[in-house]
Order: structure tokens, then sequence, then C-alpha cells
């Protein structure tokens, strides 16, 4: 319990009430810059850098506490709200969650976001503390093979996310690979559909990605409706963010779901956190279809936005762990934090706790500081952030559009950015009018690009070698999972069918149109007709119910 | 009540918004004004990256003795630093400007092929160097780098070395060296990371047989026996590492990862003096010193005529590295 001592010295020397001042001012300042669109955290620290060279280094520390958390808590905010998500992390959970805002749950959703957010950053905080040791090794038996196997995993887990119509979730999923394979090839230094744009040399980031399909695409879609569609002029809410006990006990398992996704990927250094988010979700989505949940999807699940929250912050949690134990930045945010540390003389590595293990303490007690001070600020501000939807949806709009603009400006201050944001913008704007799903584009430009360059390191260094990619123990256990869930479901899959086609038989009769009848009564997914067999009578299918989804839910879809 | 609410939320809102402004104001800086009372430093890079680190402690340093009133750090990230490049290629004349650059930059300008090029800017001085190392995780057989090259000669495809991105310090070295040992470098099997802390965890894991990376970036996993150096690309032994250099191994091998300035094309005598003198005073500044230390770099100061030679040299060499390459 040496650990625990420490710990509590860390706590000593944190909490005083000036620091407790920095840390609400580190707190405010990246919940505000993480709600901007565009603009994450990384953006926050490197600004906040400067101010905290003339504070002693446990004021300095605490501080970035605040900002480091209190960005990844903004960045849900948005997305949440307006469709916008902050950051890459947060797409995740906006699905979902703007959903509930659309529904009138708007606070809930965001104190849900917050809470989780809460629960995923103190399970990793806690873990770091105890075992970040052990942490460092998971991360070195991570090479590309093992990498490979986990993006093809993640992708076939994922997948749920593309089964409402087969062919257009296959169609959203290669748009978001063409969207990822522009720029330099990192491997070879092959340009690829840059249209001899150096700008384009370094990729669309996936930030200017999201703005356009999520945020420019929703106010394309509203305007391009708004008179026609009286129900959506103006989002209802009720102002209470308080969970009641249904609620968390819908969302606490959902919590640790999230974290347990969460926490191994703050290690390695492939994805940042929208594998975990994106895992997280698709497993919610999963589950509330064996459940038989309907509000997953169209009014917006709890659970869908609790779960990919935890683990964004679980993430960045254990991604803190990785930067003092490692020297390892996982992203840009941790980089910065690297240069931050070094600045006070402490060399984050195998030795820092060896070599300055007073500051790290105190370092380890202020991020818990932070998080306690983040969900405190956060479940008072859920109420406020909500109200933000009452403004007349014109004026909010035109709002989302001009931030959306000044936040992906403010990357890299390009105008080229601008302009692929406006036609990215236009593709969602499309997408939505003829129903594809926009998820699968976004999973896609996240996952496709991984998949892609460690298939290709593996087999660099074997030379070709194929059996390299089943070579190690956490490969061969990825792939079994793999295969044995494939079997699985397979055969679920089938039971099913033959069910449904001895009730058909004995009911309505067969024949191509009895589909339609069937998949509507049962409300879940569309399950093939008897007659036709394979993916294309799975595409016919959807063709009806989604029409029929259609008139249903007009605006409630991504 | 909900009246009360409302305000708070718009308040939240203007907020919001004024930080917004503030970051894209920061972000796009200019004007008419002399480098003393106000001066952009553009870092062609990403928060994060090393030439933000070096933007951002330059910037520090110059505010701490006042040296000018107002200095604004501007990240123009992409192309390994040609974009900011290309952009700063077109500020004619600004006197209140100066543009991060370094090694990677004449790496990536002759990989990028993107119509720009050092000579569209006013190279002013070099700053601080760091050197690259070249490192085996601790379990390698490889105890000397003969042993390695031995090795390496044998198998150029089947020993494989990880390092930073196509075009940086680690690959033109990687070339380099094998070139000099007597290895086509366009058959070495080099596996390009994005950043070290990716290329780092490539060696840890035992993905690549060796990894070429920032001594920096690896000192510390040295320190704790995680992994071995072999050699270093400094001129002479670094005070305080204990690693010998390629060249006092009989590798003819020699390459720093500098660090400098540039000043806009077509800048008056006068201002370009003005701006030397201003990195000449902030170089002296303690800040600046405790930089150096702190980031473990070696002063290598350098302006004027021997600076534009030793640039030359250095984008010529990069030219045959880089073909030599086949890239």
């Amino acid at each position: 319990m040496d650990q625990l001592n420490l710990l509590l010295e860390g706590f000593g020397s944190a909490l005083t009430p000036i620091n407790l001042l920095w840390v609400l001012i580190g707190a405010l300042l990246g919940t505000a810059v993480g709600v901007l669109p565009g603009l994450g955290s990384s953006m926050a620290v490197a600004l906040l850098l400067p101010i905290t060279f003339t504070l002693d280094p446990t004021a300095a520390f605490i501080m970035f506490a605040g900002v480091y958390f209190g960005g990844l808590f903004g960045d849900s905010t948005a997305g949440i709200l307006l469709n916008t998500p902050g950051n890459s992390a947060a797409i995740a959970g906006s699905f979902e969650g703007h959903r509930m805002a659309k529904d009138g749950r708007a606070a809930k959703a965001l104190a849900t976001a917050a809470v989780g957010a809460f629960v995923g950053g103190l399970i990793a905080t806690t873990l770091v503390v105890f075992f970040a040791p052990l942490l460092v090794k998971m991360a070195t038996a991570f090479g590309p093979a093992e990498y490979f196997a986990l993006a093809v995993f993640a992708f076939l887990a994922i997948s749920s996310v593309v089964s409402e119509s087969v062919v257009k979730g296959l169609g959203a999923l290669g748009i978001g690979l063409v969207l990822a394979m522009v720029g330099v090839d990192g491997p070879s230094g092959t340009v690829r559909y840059t249209l001899g744009m150096p700008q384009l040399f370094d990729g669309i980031s996936i930030v200017v990605i999201t703005v356009g399909l999520l945020a420019l695409g929703e106010v394309l879609h509203i305007a391009g409706r708004i008179h026609r569609d009286p129900a959506m002029e103006r989002i209802g809410t009720n102002g209470r963010a308080r969970l009641e006990r249904t609620d968390v006990r819908k969302a606490l398992p959902a919590w640790l779901r999230g974290t347990a996704f969460g926490v191994p990927f703050g290690i390695i250094p492939a994805g940042g956190a929208e594998v975990p988010t994106f895992l997280a979700y698709g497993t919610e989505k999963r589950l509330a279809k064996r459940r038989g949940d309907k509000e997953f999807g169209s009014t917006g699940s709890i659970r869908g936005v609790a779960a990919p929250e935890a683990a964004g912050n679980a993430t960045a949690g254990t991604a803190m762990g990785a930067l003092l134990a490692l020297g390892l930045p996982t992203s840009a945010t941790a980089a910065i934090m690297l240069a931050a540390f070094q600045q006070y003389g402490m060399q984050p590595g195998p030795l820092l706790f060896e070599r300055s293990g007073e500051l790290v303490w105190t370092l380890l007690a202020s991020l818990f500081i932070g998080l306690v001070v983040l969900v405190i600020l956060n479940m008072q501000f859920a109420v406020v952030w909500a109200k933000l939807l009452l403004i007349p949806r014109h004026y909010l709009y035109a709002g989302i559009t001009v931030l959306s603009m000044l936040g992906v400006y403010a990357i890299s201050s390009s105008t080229l950015d601008l302009w692929v944001l406006l036609v990215i913008g236009l593709l969602g704007f499309v997408m939505r009018r003829y129903q594809f799903p926009l998820a699968p584009v976004l999973i896609a430009v996240v996952l496709g690009p991984l998949a892609e360059t460690e298939l290709r390191r593996a087999l660099t260094v074997s030379e070709g070698d194929v059996s390299v990619l089943v070579s190690s123990p956490v490969t061969v256990i990825l792939y079994s999972v793999l295969v044995l869930a494939l079997v699985v479901s397979a055969l679920q899959h089938l039971r099913h069918r033959r069910q449904k086609s001895a009730a058909a038989l004995g009911g309505t009769g067969e024949g191509p149109d009895g589909g339609s009848g069937g998949s509507g009564g049962s409300g879940g997914e569309p399950v093939a007709p008897s007659g036709p067999t394979g993916s294309t009578a799975a595409a016919d299918a959807s063709g009806p119910s989604g029409t029929a989804r259609e008139t249903e839910k007009m605006g409630t879809r991504l | 009540m909900s009246s009360r609410t409302f305000t708070k939320a718009a308040l939240g809102v203007a907020a919001a918004g004024v930080v917004g402004l503030a970051l894209v104001n920061a972000a796009a800086g200019g004007g008419e004004a002399t480098a003393r009372s106000k001066l952009v430093l553009m870092a062609p890079a990403a928060p994060g990256g090393g030439w933000d680190g070096f933007a951002r402690e330059s910037q520090q340093a110059i505010k701490s003795d006042g040296i000018s009133n107002n200095v604004q750090v501007v990240n123009v990230p992409g192309a390994g630093g040609t974009i900011g490049l290309g952009q700063f290629a077109q500020m004619e004349g600004r006197s209140d400007m100066m543009m991060v650059t370094g090694g990677v930059m004449v790496g990536a300008v002759e990989l990028a092929d993107s119509g720009v090029s050092m000579e569209d800017v006013e190279p002013l001085v070099r700053l601080a160097d760091d050197y690259a190392a070249l490192v085996v995780p601790a379990d390698s057989p490889y105890e000397t780098l003969d042993d390695f090259i031995e090795a390496w000669k044998q198998d150029p495809g089947g020993t494989s070395i990880s390092g930073g991105s196509l075009g940086s310090i680690d690959h033109l070295l990687t070339g380099l060296v094998a070139e000099k040992v007597g290895i086509d470098p366009s058959q070495t099997n080099y596996i390009a990371y994005s950043g070290g802390g990716e290329a780092l965890t490539s060696m840890l894991s035992g993905t690549t047989v060796a990894g070429m990376s920032g001594y920096n970036e690896v000192a510390d996993q040295i320190e704790a026996g995680n992994l071995r150096a072999l050699a270093i690309s400094s001129k002479e032994r670094l005070p305080g590492v204990d690693v010998p250099t390629f060249l006092e191994q009989g590798v003819d091998a020699e390459m720093a990862n500098w660090r400098g300035l540039a000043a806009a094309p077509g800048v008056s005598e006068e201002d370009r003096g003005e701006l030397l003198e201003i990195v000449e005073e902030y170089r002296q500044t303690e800040h600046w010193q405790d930089a150096l230390e702190r980031n473990s770099w070696t002063d290598s100061y350098m302006t004027g005529d021997e600076f534009e030679a030793f640039l030359d040299e250095e984008i010529s060499r990069t030219e045959d590295i880089v073909e030599g390459l086949g890239l």
C-alpha cells in the first residue's frame, strides 16, 4: 500500500485553496475550448502552456489536470447538443446523445456524459496509480500484427452499425475509406488523391470530416426542409439533469463496459480514443438489439451515451499513465504535456518515479481533483447548456455554421480546409437525404488507415511472410474470439430464420412480399424472408422497412 | 429562474465565442508593425510537434526579457513543414515574422516536390541541434555497431529499422549509414512511424531489429536498460552521453537535426538585421540557456555566410540521400 500513502501525500500538497482555484480555472478553460467544434484539448493545453510557466509546479500540474480532462468533458457537450463533436473522441457519444437532445432530454444526456467521463477517468487513473508498470508491459506486447488484428476485430465488432441496410452501410464505409486515403502514404511516400495540392499531403483531418458530415450536413438538412416539417421547428427541453434511479441502473453497466474498452487503449499509441469509443458504442448497439431496446437509434439511449463517454475518458486516463511511465505521448495533448513536464525538470519515462516521485504523486492527485471538480461543474452546467437549444432554430443553426467554420479554420489556418468542410457538408446532406448511415463513414476514417498501415508494416518487417499475422498469443486470441463470435452469431441467425420461416409458413404464407410484413411486425432487425438467401436478401428486405422508418421518425436519423 | 439560467447560458456562449475568436485572432495575426512591437513566429507544425516546442521556447525567451512587446506563435502544420514554408514564401517583405525551420524541412522539400524550396525564404540562423542514435532492444544479440553492420550487410531486407516519417533525420541517416558501409540504401527495410513515441514502442516490443531515433527521445530507455545505443550521429561525443559516435567507429556518417529561423522573402537589409539582433538577444537570455539544457539541445549558433554554406551543403547532401533511398 505504498502507493496509497504516496498518493495521500500528493493530495496533501495539491489540496490548497489557491490550487483549487487553479484547477477550477483550468477546468473552465478546458471545457470552453473543448465545446468549440474543432478545438480539442491539445489546442487548449498549447495555449495555456505559457501561462503555467510562471506558476510553481504543483499549481501548474493541477491546472493542466483541469484542462486535460476539461477538454474531454467539453468535447461531448457540443456533440450532444449540436451534433458537432469537438474532437474525434466525442463522435461515438454524439450519435445517441444528439438523439436524446432532439427528444428533449439534452440535460440528461449531458449529465450521463459527465458522469460517464468521470467514472471512466476515475477508474483509469486509479489503475495508473497502482499498475503503471504493468500497463507499460502491455503496451510493448503490441506490434504491427497485433494492431492489425485489433483493427480487424474492431471493424467486425462495430459492423452492427451498418446492419440497417447492408448496401448503404457498405457504401458509406467505402466513402469513409476513400476520404481516409487522401494524403501521402506513410510507409511508401506515395501521394494519393491529393489532386496535386500540397495542403492535402497530410490527409483530411478527421475533425474536418466529422464537423462537415455531422454539423454542416445537419444544418443543410434542416435548412432544406425548414418549412415542410413543423415538428422540427424547435426542440423541447425539460431542463432536468438529474439522473433518476432507473437511469443510473441503465447507465452504470454501460459506464463500466465503456471503461473496460477505454483502459487498454490509452496505453497503445494507435488510434487514440476513437477506436474504444466506437467499440463501446457498437457493443451497446448490439446489446440494445438483443434486449429489444427501442430507444436506441430512435429517441436516443442513455446507454449509447454512457459507454462511449466513459471509454473516451478512460483512454485519456491511462494515456496519462503511458506518458508518465513510458515517456510515450499517445496523443497530441500528451505530447504538449510532455514538454510541460520537462519544463519542471520532470522527464517522463521509466526512471520518472525514482527521479521525481514527489511531483508525480502530486500530479496524479491533481488528476483526481480535476475529475471531481469537472463532474460537479458539468452537472451544474448541463442544465445551462441544454438551454442553448431554446435559441430559435434559425439563429442556432446559423451559430453552428459559424462555429464550425471558425473551429476548423483554427486548426491549421487553412482556407482549403473550409472548402473541404463545405464539400463534406454537402456530402453529409446528400447522404441524409437518401438515408445513408453516417457512422460507417467515420468508422472507416478511423480504422481504415490503422488497419492498412499496420498490415503493411507487419508484412514489411516480415518481408512478405503472411504467417507473421498470427504469430503471437495476442493475435491468436483476438482472431479466435472473432471466429467464435462469428460462428455463434451465424448459428443464432440460422435458428432465428428457421423459426421465422416456420412461423411464416403457418401464417401469411410465403412469397417475396411476406418479408416486409414480417419485419414491420417484429420491430427488430429486418430479417430476410424465406425465399432468397444471402446478403442480397438482407438488402432487399431493408428497402421497405427503411421507408417505413422514414415516415415514422423523419429527421431523428443521424 | 429560467430567464436567469438563460442569461447564464447566453454568457457561456459569449465566453466560448470570445475564446474562439481569440484563438483565431492569435492564429491569423499579422499587420504592419515592427518586430520590436509585435513579432509572429510561425511554427510549421502542429501543437505538440518539435518545431512547435522550439517556437514556444523562443517565444518565452523573447518575452522573458521584453525583447519584443508582443510575441505570438502561429501553427501551420502539414507535410513536414512545407505547407508552412509555402505560406511563408508568400509573405513578401514581412518584417515582423520569422519561421522555424530545420533539417526536417530540407528533407521534406526534397520529398514533397511541391514547388517551394528553402530558396523561397531568407534563412537567418541555426540555433539548436540534437542528434539521432542507432539503438537495439536490450536483449538483442548485437552488442556493437560492428556486430550490427555485419548482420545488416548479410541481410539488408531482414534487418528492419524503425524510425520517424519518411524524409526525417532518422530516415536520411539510415540511408547515409547504409551507403557508407556499402549497402545499397534502396535495399534497406525502413519502417516509418509518424512519431517518435510510436517508433519507440516498436523498438521496445521487438517488432524491428533496430531503431533510429532522436537520442533525447530514447535517452531514458537507454539508461533504464531497455534499449542499447550502438552509435550517435554527432561529430564528437556529447558531454555526459556515453555513446560512441559513428565517426569514431569508422563509419563516415554525421548528421544533426538542426533547428533555426528564417525571415520572409524580400525583407530589407535593415529589417533582417533587426530580426537577427532579436535572435542574438534572446539567445543570451537565461530562459534560452535553460531551454537548451532542458531539451538537451546543443547550441549550434551559426549565421551569415557560414550558415549559408552549411545550408547549401545540407541541401545537396539530402538530395543525394533521397535519391539513393529511391524515393
